[in-house]
């Protein structure tokens, strides 16, 4: 059970490989987490990262195979994840894709790719996710959104007509949900300095996967809906939503 | 209008009907989803008991523990305030038969006109008797009459079988003592009979000392405690350095009629009813904060005399100061509060001065925080030992207050102290083994009772109470 300071016990992670889900766990076993499942395309991967999270204090970490891609697979998933485990406090959907825009733009199956992961994969396996957790009565749903989700840019529109898919879902989700008990939460991050990003440049208010789960675990415990990081980048993102299409594609964002 | 908006709220069971709520403690925190039932029969919650609702069932009175034992997530709530009726009230003896939905306040308006008042009084009077004795409760007599069980001469109850069984400390003792405390892990109480003691007046004779500091309230209460049924001190926790600890001690005993001025004795055991006001339905986080908390905990202190000998204070003056103002809660905000409320042995009295300290120094806004020794209590779960307690009020939200709330766990779990299950709403469930040494026992006594599970509560799933699994 989330305590009266939303620390959390039990956590699903989704994309388990992720950095920032790693460091947001680490918060988050700093506080109350003892049981975790990670689930990812590659278990073995996993495994390294379960060691740590035990190291760190975590009970019972758990391995788990999950494809946000293979969408026919997900509800069966989610109910041996649930039936398996007792209460899970939160849910964390970490996984995705970035893409590459300027190559995925010329290939129409590699565009579907990005769509297909971040947006259905994502829509499909949060469907039976938000009816478990309504069935246990409680629990959190952190959404990884982006700040590219706001609006779509030249240099990433395939990513961010993705993420912005599945950032409104997730905000008419937790409307669906309010009154049952289940939150959702999105987090909508800058560039973060991560292994997704590690072939790219800093961009300007750049954050660590630690400030994200900074902001994550500040967010829980104040029940927020929506987390931007850094939090001034909610400021300069509201200025350029509002700029003249005809001069933000000059910007060249 | 007024339906839709109740809707809205999820407030309404029309008709008695089961109904979809979020519940919360009286903190207003992590709410939960549950299906309330009102059940107005004993027969009602038979069957709600053979149901066995799959994520399990527990009884909620009026919802004043602080956190989350009363909430069931998923699961079924029972609002057990539907059942309010007096069965017998032996006059000659004060033992009164009562129903467990039986508020102290109504419990009180009844019985102080026959010259009678409750044996141990809560800091509210908004509890429900089945409350009071799933919490052990304790109120400011308990260096002198200890919890509330002690006071109960036995209980019906309906146990997870299915069975109606009555208990007491002779008969059936195991399953009086495991339920004393119990947190409602070991069925529904349907009735009590209570033996109440006697007065002749509704007043209060109370002394009152403003203390400069810790030392000299702690001082005052070891050495003159005895001579007093009640006594509390309210502690100004934010006040540092030379003031740290400051507070007003405030002890009394039942006034006599002869205390009385002769006009007065004609309404000796008249009492008002009722709130005085309630708060605004919503309130903007932060209201109660740093500053703000400082002022009122200041105001609070500068308004007490300095001394002051044999003063007649009505009932709800001197027990109830709060519940003149409905759903005081709301000034917390949305965000909620909690309540730190630990109890150490006499030994370790400096655990007190350490914890206060380390409020004051962190400008915790932290109100209302109340000072008082205790006695022992016989239940396994029951919270009292014979020391020193103390009972924060603090908002929910501010950062890092888990990290120093679990810090004083430590503090008070290794001076052989504990936290108290009615007011805890986010201690590690590790600690709760070390805290209740008599743990283990209490959970056989209730495997034994409820083999199925069928009663659950968040604060069990939360502090696994019931053990792993």
């Amino acid at each position: 059970m989330k305590n009266s300071l939303g620390a959390v016990q039990s956590v699903l992670v989704l994309g388990g490989d992720s950095d920032i889900a790693f460091a947001t766990l680490r918060e988050l076993i700093c506080a109350r987490t003892r049981t975790i499942i990670l689930a990812g395309r590659s278990p073995e991967r996993l495994e390294a990262r379960a060691a740590d999270l035990r190291e760190l204090g975590a009970t019972s970490v758990e391995v788990t195979h999950f494809d946000g891609a293979d969408t026919g697979s997900h509800e069966a998933f989610v109910d041996q994840v649930f039936s398996h485990n007792g209460d899970v406090d939160l849910v964390f959907v970490a996984f995705g894709t970035l893409g590459s825009q300027m190559e995925d733009e010329l290939d129409r199956e590699r565009t579907l790719t990005v769509i297909q992961s971040n947006y259905v994969g994502a829509v499909s396996v949060l469907i039976p996710i938000a009816a478990a957790l309504k069935h246990q009565g409680h629990g959190t749903i952190v959404v990884m959104s982006t700040v590219a989700a706001e609006r779509p840019r030249r240099s990433n529109y395939i990513y961010g007509s993705s993420k912005a898919g599945i950032d409104w879902f997730a905000q008419g989700l937790g409307d669906a949900l309010k009154g049952s008990g289940v939150n959702v939460m999105i987090v909508r991050p800058g560039f973060v300095k991560s292994k997704m990003t590690s072939h790219m440049e800093d961009a300007p208010l750049a954050a660590t996967p630690e400030e994200v789960a900074q902001a994550i675990v500040a967010g829980l415990r104040r029940n927020h809906e929506m987390v931007w990081v850094p939090g001034k980048i909610r400021w300069v993102m509201s200025v350029l939503r509002h700029l003249p299409r005809a001069i933000f594609r000059r910007l060249n964002l | 209008m007024l339906k839709r908006l109740k809707s809205m709220t999820g407030m309404t069971g029309e008709d008695g009907l089961p109904a979809q709520r979020l519940l919360t403690g009286w903190g207003r925190t992590a709410p939960t989803l549950a299906t309330v039932s009102r059940p107005t029969t004993e027969a009602d919650i038979s069957r709600l008991m053979t149901a066995s609702p799959e994520r399990g069932l527990i009884a909620r009175g009026l919802g004043r523990s602080y956190g989350d034992p009363a909430q069931n997530a998923g699961g079924s709530v029972l609002d057990m305030t539907g059942l309010n009726h007096v069965h017998h009230f032996d006059v000659e003896n004060g033992l009164i038969g009562v129903e467990a939905g039986l508020s102290l306040q109504q419990l009180t308006s009844m019985v102080l006109p026959f010259g009678f008042f409750l044996p141990v009084s809560p800091g509210t009077q908004f509890v429900t008797v089945g409350g009071a004795i799933a919490s052990d409760i304790h109120g400011k007599n308990h260096h002198v009459d200890g919890s509330f069980c002690n006071h109960v001469t036995a209980i019906d109850i309906l146990t997870p079988t299915g069975e109606r069984q009555t208990a007491s400390p002779e008969q059936n003792a195991g399953l009086f003592w495991a339920t004393a405390g119990g947190m409602g892990m070991t069925g529904i109480i349907l009735r009590a009979t209570l033996k109440l003691p006697r007065v002749e007046t509704s007043r209060i004779v109370v002394d009152t000392d403003r203390t400069r500091d810790l030392d000299e309230v702690m001082h005052l209460q070891q050495s003159g405690d005895e001579r007093y049924q009640y006594s509390v001190a309210w502690v100004d926790c934010m006040a540092r350095g030379s003031s740290l600890g400051r507070s007003i001690l405030m002890r009394g005993n039942h006034a006599m009629l002869q205390d009385l001025k002769s006009g007065e004795r004609a309404t000796a055991l008249s009492t008002r009813p009722g709130p005085g006001v309630t708060a605004p339905p919503f309130v903007p986080p932060g209201l109660l904060r740093t500053s703000s908390v400082k002022l009122l905990n200041q105001a609070w202190y500068r308004k007490a005399p300095c001394q002051e000998r044999d003063a007649l204070h009505t009932i709800k003056q001197f027990f109830y100061p709060l519940d003149w103002i409905g759903e005081w809660n709301r000034f917390h905000g949305p965000l909620g509060f909690l309540q730190y409320q630990f109890v150490v042995p006499d030994t370790r009295h400096d655990i007190v001065r350490t914890i206060i300290e380390a409020l004051a120094d962190g400008g915790w806004p932290s109100s209302l925080a109340v000072l008082k020794r205790m006695g022992p209590a016989r239940g396994p779960l029951s919270f009292a030992i014979p020391g020193w307690t103390l009972a924060v009020d603090i908002p929910a939200g501010i950062p890092d207050l888990n990290e120093l709330l679990d810090h004083f766990d430590d503090l008070v779990a290794d001076a052989g102290g504990r936290i108290y299950l009615a007011k805890d709403s986010r201690m590690r469930p590790e600690l709760l083994p070390v805290m209740y040494p008599q743990l283990m026992s209490w959970r056989d006594t209730v495997a034994q009772i409820d083999p199925q599970r069928i009663m659950r509560s968040d604060l069990d799933r939360r502090l696994r109470l019931r053990a792993e699994g």
